[in-house]
């Protein structure tokens, strides 16, 4: 096995993703090494979300090759990608409306990953304190903001190695996305490596490594984010 | 008053049964989104195995109720293998088909059943310590009522500890509520299935088992349970289990209670149960408002186009040979023929609705209806032919705007099933009412007036009414009326902003298949000479819909050539004793291989050619 090869997590190479006739990616290509957060930057429509749920294999794509921990999963089912130790925060959130904290937790249960401390409902109220205190309550109760915690927090019981969110700050108010940022700090001071969907390059440059910039389904830019080109930003993401 | 206590408590131990079928359909439902129709025949398999197991075990107790829970396991195995080898490899097919696949699995359990437990109805063991009776107030009730009435809120109980404290029910509620995201945690939703499958079935297994002393085994068990499971099931809300339990409870008293006000028809009290709750609740006592993304229009995707210069040129050639054909055939082939045509105008105003959005389980109540009307006029006022045709459309036409009255508020999978509980409801009248519409042996002696008597004659009378009839459907479905229709299937929520009073619409399109069924229908009974109550039976709302999709939902040849070979191949296959084991299975063949139906894999495959 190639030295470089044990840090690289997450490699996509000429990914292609159709929806029926219509062609949403090209050729995608992305990396995410062992401990790094990364962003998909790109305006909406661009193929942020198709590139994520293609990964977690949600969506089937059409070839390409797609490899976590040095394994193909381009084909797995969800679940199966789940098990592996990649864990996916959707853009809707999707939390379970009508099954209280705790249960959307048990939903996100999966067997502990060795090395990983193992997260549990306490630790994860020690994160979220404010899930903690409506451990009881339905899903659908909750905040903008505590639904989005409520979903890290139940994809972070399935104990992931590298986790996807696709666009966590969206909607949020300045409080919590400032909340958000420590937490995904926090996570990956802990050795979670991620793959972020963004709009919001501020938030980006707080949290991230490096960056991918995404138009029209393809990968069009990669930098590491403090060097990203303000040109080529706004020549591709920018309203 | 000792009379009306234990009339209560009759209805409260019929509830029971009812419960467990529509609360496992409910189940299933919820996770699968599948409207399961071999549920009910489930429910029948559960009775006659307990029959068997219970005939074969020893005497006693124990052994009596250890049958019971066997059989209910038994149809729990029975469904597992259904799941795993048929509906698995449906579930990205459009619902329409995999409903298709189950109702393929009904006619089959029909005829195996009648082959391994045969045709006469069976009287069921009493269960042993419970054979008496008690007295309340001078009115007896037998014991094993109490039984029945102990055993479904046990049930609904156990289910409710189930589903809220187990991580297998945390799983299950879910999954209801968005199965990719909860595959997306790692979930494996295959094996969800088949376990959420396996228990659905289980308690339909169960339900027919315990009422086997009670109500014993008989073939028409099936699809009167699945008729009246959904009734439950819509009324107490789609999912919802305790709804479901006071629903059966509902049901069960009107069926006890209504047999002294309305001996015809307890079916029809149903109806009315069902009618005043969704005029005030449309999801149900205890529903929840559908999310938009499960009612998705399944035949959207096409655009259809009026028919190209070789399409046409096509349809003169068929007109052409339909005109010179009683030159070269027998009389046997001028009938068979009277009878496709027939059904190619009852396709047509199946598919003109489906074009709507609308996919009804049933239409045979207004083939039927037509039938009848015609029949009716004829039997008690002597009505000439021509007014008997004349009056069956309106007659049905007004049975639609009816029935359509209701059904039009709900959409998707609930309508299909509002639409085949009302037929079931229609062939219950017609089939107990025996005084008025002849019951089980129906009306006979219905022929057509003297100049259309010839075979030939009627032939060419049904060919102008169904060639007329087929053309103005097709007329209308390209008129703007036709495309708001489409865009209703499309986009309803769209076409509801944009100021169209959809419900309006597809009422009226509702009320004009009927129309077009009724014609169809009293031209039928004419042909025929006779009707029966099976013109009404959900079997015969299912024949349409498999005419339509053998055609292939996609293209306006397709209702006119799936009648003609659905017809041909009925004609041909009948004369054998297990009929329908066949037919059951052609269905799903079918369905398992040609998802588009036959004239949309030849569209495909040939489609260039005939365009322009
Ligand atoms: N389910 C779908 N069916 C068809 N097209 C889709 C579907 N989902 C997204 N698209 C299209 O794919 C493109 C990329 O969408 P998406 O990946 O959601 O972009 P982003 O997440 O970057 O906003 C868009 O043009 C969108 O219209
Ligand atoms: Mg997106």
């Amino acid at each position: 096995m190639p030295a470089d090869s044990q840090d690289i997590m997450l490699k996509v190479e000429g990914l292609n993703t159709f929806y029926g006739k219509a062609q949403i990616l090209f050729d995608m290509v992305l990396e995410v090494k062992r401990g790094e957060v990364n962003v998909l930057l790109g305006r909406n429509g661009a193929g942020k979300t198709t590139t994520l749920k293609s990964i977690m294999g949600i969506v089937a794509p059409k070839s390409g090759t797609i490899t976590f921990k040095g394994k193909a999963i381009n084909g797995l089912p969800p679940f199966k990608t789940c098990a592996l130790g990649l864990g996916y925060v959707p853009e809707d959130r999707r939390i379970f409306s009508r099954l209280s904290i705790l249960e959307n937790f048990e939903v996100g249960k999966q067997t502990p990953r060795e090395g990983l401390e193992p997260w549990t409902p306490e630790r994860l109220f020690e994160l979220f304190p404010n899930l903690g205190e409506r451990r009881h309550h339905a899903g659908g109760t909750l905040s903008g903001g505590e639904q989005q915690m409520l979903t890290i927090a139940r994809t972070l019981m399935g104990n992931p190695e590298m986790i996807i969110l696709d666009e966590p700050s969206e909607g949020l108010a300045p409080v919590i996305v400032e909340q958000l940022a420590q937490t995904i700090q926090r996570l990956k001071s802990e050795g979670v490596s991620m793959l972020l969907a963004e709009q919001n390059l501020n938030f980006a440059r707080t949290v991230c490594d490096r960056a991918y910039i995404v138009y029209l389904g393809r990968t069009h830019h990669e930098s590491a984010i403090d060097n990203l080109s303000q040109q080529a930003y706004e020549k591709y993401c920018a309203l | 008053m000792g009379f009306y206590l234990v009339q209560f408590l009759t209805g409260l131990s019929d509830a029971s049964a009812l419960f467990l079928v529509a609360c496992g359909l409910s189940l299933i439902f919820g996770v699968l989104r599948i409207v399961n129709l071999a549920h009910g025949s489930f429910y029948m398999l559960g009775a006659y195995i307990a029959f068997s197991l219970i005939a074969y075990l020893p005497q006693g107790a124990f052994f009596f109720w250890t049958g019971i829970l066997l059989a209910a396991l038994i149809v729990g195995l029975v469904g597992v293998i259904l799941e795993v080898f048929l509906l698995r490899r449906l579930y990205s097919a459009p619902e329409l088909f995999i409903l298709f696949a189950t109702f393929g699995v009904v006619l089959m359990v029909q005829d195996l059943s009648r082959w391994l437990f045969g045709a006469e109805d069976i009287l069921g063991q009493m269960a042993p310590g419970l054979e008496g009776s008690i007295d309340i107030m001078g009115t007896l009730l037998p014991q094993y009522d109490i039984a029945l009435i102990v055993i479904a809120p046990l049930i609904l109980v156990g289910l409710w500890l189930l589903l809220n404290r187990t991580r297998w029910g945390i799983l299950v509620r879910a999954a209801t509520e968005d199965r990719e995201m909860s595959s997306a945690l790692g979930v494996n939703q295959t094996w969800l299935f088949t376990t959420v499958f396996f228990l659905g079935s289980c308690l339909a297994g169960l339900g027919g088992a315990v009422q086997l002393p009670k109500g014993g085994a008989n073939l028409l068990m099936d699809l009167n349970m699945i008729a009246a499971a959904f009734v439950i099931v819509v009324v107490g809300g789609m999912g919802s289990i305790p709804g479901a339990y006071l629903a059966s409870v509902i049901i069960g008293q009107l069926n006890s209670f209504g047999v002294l006000i309305f001996p015809q028809s307890t079916l029809f009290l149903m109806f009315l149960a069902m009618a005043v709750v969704l005029t005030i609740r449309p999801h149900g006592l205890f529903g929840e408002i559908e999310a938009e993304e499960h009612a998705a229009a399944q035949t959207a995707g096409t655009v259809l186009k009026p028919a190209s210069k070789k399409v046409r040129l096509l349809g003169l050639i068929l007109l052409i040979l339909i005109f010179v054909l009683p030159v070269f055939v027998g009389q046997f082939t001028l009938v068979l023929m009277t009878e496709i045509a027939l059904f190619a105008l009852v396709s047509m105003s199946l598919y003109f609705l489906m074009t709507g959005g609308m996919v009804t389980f049933g239409h045979a109540a207004f083939f039927g209806g037509g039938a009848y009307s015609a029949a009716l006029l004829v039997h008690h006022l002597q009505t000439p032919m021509e007014l008997a045709i004349f009056f069956a459309p309106l007659a049905v036409g007004l049975l639609a705007l009816i029935i359509g009255w209701f059904c039009v508020r709900l959409s998707g999978v609930y309508f299909a099933i509002l639409t085949l509980a009302f037929a079931q409801i229609c062939w219950s009248v017609v089939f107990q009412w025996a005084e008025f519409t002849g019951g089980d042996d129906g009306l006979l002696t219905i022929w057509p007036s003297k100049w259309a008597s010839e075979k030939i004659v009627f032939y060419y009378l049904t060919m102008v009414l169904c060639i007329g009839g087929i053309l103005l459907l097709r007329f209308f479905i390209f008129t703007p009326f036709g495309y708001t229709m489409r865009a209703c299937r499309d986009s309803a929520l769209r076409v509801d902003s944009i100021g169209i009073n959809l419900r309006r619409h597809q009422w009226l399109a509702f009320a004009i298949a009927g129309v077009f069924a009724g014609l169809a229908g009293g031209v039928y009974v004419f042909s025929k000479g006779s009707v029966f109550p099976d013109e009404m039976a959900i079997p015969r709302s299912f024949d349409f819909l498999f005419m339509v999709l053998l055609g292939g939902v996609e293209t306006l040849f397709g209702p006119v050539a799936g009648s003609a070979a659905y017809t041909w191949l009925h004609d041909k296959i009948a004369r054998f004793d297990f009929w329908q084991l066949a037919i059951g299975c052609i269905f799903i063949f079918l369905v398992v291989a040609f998802p588009r139906g036959i004239a949309g894999s030849v569209h495909n495959r040939f489609g260039k050619f005939f365009e322009d």
